[in-house]
């Protein structure tokens, strides 16, 4: 305990943007020296993937290798280059703090993402988890704008999703793509990718229509009974659109173009922030949180009780739309199967887990579910043990998830820590 | 003068009861109206009635000439009907500046592409709604607590917080119902002074339900007394003080055999 104590100590000082410049050493070492050098002396067959969990737990042998690798790549040059670049980066961070709150966050942000550029493109299996990962977010803010911010127990969020999927795979495939379903392209596919934005919102808003279904109904029910609504909704889209030949029916639909690269994505799911962050902190968005709390009382405070959850409704089904058209691209596959009740349980599990009424709480849980889910992937059915023990334990010590009812505050998150 | 409100024959049925017969109230601006009865007598329903929480089976309510039936609750109230609760109706989840904040909803024009964007337009606004929330603040005494949840406040404390809320949403006609339930005889005191002030400073009329005869006497000009959801006596203090129906109706008839 002393220890950590100690540790935590020396290296309070570091802001946020040391950080960032210690991953980004850290990233350098793996590009430059982790396969050639690095993995090769350790006797590991490859970089290991996800911090060598999957190797971890398919061949236990190895974890000695796992963790020098580890240590060496990632913990060593982190802490080398924070502590001896924390005067400077104090010095960036202070320089930082004078230009507009914008500006300094653009700087952070694409700081961030070139580190995650360089960190996934060593391989594959890494983009496709990065990629699902930020689905996974923007999913989980989508559902806490419901389920946790107008605090109504809805199920109905994969049923969104696939109606954004589903409108915007259409879309693509009518217009940019040369397939057996829907014939040639009607449109040169050079310009997929720059429409391909106004495609996903186009899905979005389908989805926010759809949610009208639930919405209406939520002004007479709430709780368990507009859960089973929700429910209900979800297992009338699947099974329309199983019932659709014409798009798939059963069999899904497949190629889609690869418009959902990962700038593409991570530029969504920042927006999906943004956005979602703004309204949560305007008062229009906190008459969410008083609707949830006393909806007589909010009435009498002049707030439109019916206007406010039929927004919650929209704006949530509109970003899992969105989710829902991102995702599809980037597996480049769907069927309705995709959207069942066990992607509600994996979506519930993110928000309740990470924290309601919180956009750090559902990045958290959107990160630690994915991440979890792929590295104990070879547990196979025994991963379905283990998720669902962590969540009781967090639903015992923290009924309202990780980090709930905390929004992010850009400025602290980025000041500099003189002494 | 004119009378602000103007309540004429109102009835009510909940299915076969009868919970107000042929109500009638006016009220003139800056005048403090009392409504006392014993439990039961409808007193509530009255209040919801008005405010719109259910509409009247008979009868018009007039608010400065504009008939306000129908109208939803949210709407009556932007038009200038302000309110509290009897048992404390606070969002738990909510600080104190919040509260205020959000009473301020009707009087918001940024929209909803305003708030996702965080325009201008919409800054403007927040930082004119927290100026005007924090004067509030320190009108009814409870700036120290302004970024505490609710639940976390004393009882007297958050009976303020509800009247600041009620203030911010900017009434013509302050309804209270009950703003004295479960208070020390020190709040008490403290509470005849903050509707005393926000009487003066907002030149609001005020209608209240209460039970506490002291409370009533002191601080109304004019008494309602309503019993089985009729009236049946009306004045000022002094006649209300000494009307035999109403002194039967508190404690039951003399027996003089």
């Amino acid at each position: 305990m002393e220890i950590a104590r100690k540790f935590k100590n020396q290296f309070s000082n570091v802001p946020m943007f040391g950080w960032l410049l210690g991953f980004l050493a850290a990233v350098l070492v793996e590009f430059f020296l982790g396969y050639d050098y690095i993995s090769l002396v350790l006797g590991l067959p490859k970089i290991p993937v996800l911090f060598g969990t999957l190797v971890i737990l398919k061949n236990p042998i190895m974890i000695p290798s796992i963790i020098a690798y580890d240590i060496i790549v990632y913990i060593i040059p982190i802490l080398i280059v924070t502590k001896f670049t924390v005067s400077m980066t104090n010095k960036i961070a202070t320089a930082l703090e004078k230009t507009p709150i914008w500006l300094s966050t653009i700087i952070h942000l694409a700081l961030f993402y070139g580190i995650m550029h360089l960190w996934a493109g060593i391989n594959d299996y890494r983009i496709l988890v990065i990629k699902l990962t930020m689905v996974s977010i923007i999913l989980t803010i989508s559902i806490n704008v419901i389920n946790g911010y107008q605090g109504e127990f809805s199920c109905s969020h994969p049923g969104f999703m696939a109606v954004g999927a589903y409108v915007s795979s259409i879309l693509t495939l009518l217009l940019f793509v040369n397939d057996k379903m829907f014939g040639t392209a009607l449109l040169p596919s050079a310009l997929g990718p720059w429409l391909f934005p106004f495609i996903l919102i186009i899905g979005g808003f389908a989805a926010a229509l759809s949610s009208l279904l639930v919405a209406i109904p939520s002004f007479r029910t709430r709780g368990d009974y507009l859960a089973i609504i929700s429910l209900a909704f979800m297992f009338i889209v699947k099974s329309a659109i199983e019932n659709m030949d014409f798009i798939g029916g059963a069999r899904g639909m497949s190629s889609q173009p690869d418009y959902a690269s990962l700038p593409v994505i991570f530029c969504w799911t920042i927006l999906t922030i943004w956005i979602v962050h703004n309204f949560v902190t305007s008062i229009m968005g906190k008459a969410l949180n008083a609707v949830r709390d006393d909806e007589a009382a909010s009435e009498s405070m002049t707030v439109k009780t019916k206007k406010t959850k039929i927004i919650a409704f929209m704006f949530g089904a509109f970003w899992a739309g969105i989710a829902g058209g991102l995702f599809a691209h980037v597996l480049r596959f769907i069927n309705p199967g995709t959207f069942s009740i066990q992607r509600l349980a994996e979506i519930l599990a993110m928000v309740y887990f990470g924290g309601l009424n919180s956009i750090v709480g559902s990045i958290v849980g959107a990160v630690s579910i994915s991440v979890l889910g792929e590295a104990l992937r070879p547990l196979e059915l025994f991963k379905w043990i283990i998720i669902p023990l962590i969540l009781i334990f967090v639903m015992i010590y923290r009924p309202y998830g990780l980090i709930s009812f905390k929004e992010i505050n850009v400025k602290k998150l980025f000041r500099s820590k003189n002494k | 003068m004119e009378a602000l409100l103007n309540v004429n024959k109102m009835t009510h049925y909940f299915g076969g009861l009868r919970a107000v017969h042929n109500y009638n109230l006016e009220i003139k601006p800056q005048q403090i109206t009392g409504l006392i009865g014993p439990n039961g007598a409808g007193k509530t329903t009255i209040f919801n009635l008005i405010t719109g929480v259910h509409t009247p089976t008979e009868g018009t309510i007039e608010l400065q000439g504009e008939n306000i039936v129908g109208l939803a609750t949210n709407e009556i109230a932007a038009k200038g009907l302000g309110r509290t609760f009897q048992n404390l109706a606070l969002w738990r989840h909510m600080n104190v500046l919040e509260h205020i904040k959000m009473a301020h909803y009707s009087q918001l024009t940024y929209g909803l592409i305003g708030s996702f964007f965080n325009t201008p337009a919409c800054r403007k606004q927040e930082a004119e709604v927290e100026e005007n929330s924090y004067r509030l603040l320190e009108l009814f005494d409870i700036k120290q607590h302004a970024d505490q949840l609710v639940t976390n406040l004393p009882y007297g404390a958050q009976r303020r917080v509800e009247m600041a809320r009620a203030m911010a949403t900017n009434p013509k006609i302050l309804f209270l119902d009950e703003p004295t339930a479960g208070m020390t005889p020190d709040e008490l005191v403290q509470m005849i002074k903050i509707i005393r002030q926000v009487h003066e400073d907002f030149k609001v009329a005020i209608f209240l339900i209460e039970h506490r005869m002291k409370f009533v006497m002191e601080l109304c000009q004019y008494i309602q007394t309503l019993v089985f959801g009729e009236l049946i006596a009306e004045g000022p203090p002094e006649d209300i003080q000494n009307n035999p129906k109403v002194i039967e109706a508190y404690l039951g008839k003399e027996d003089l055999t």
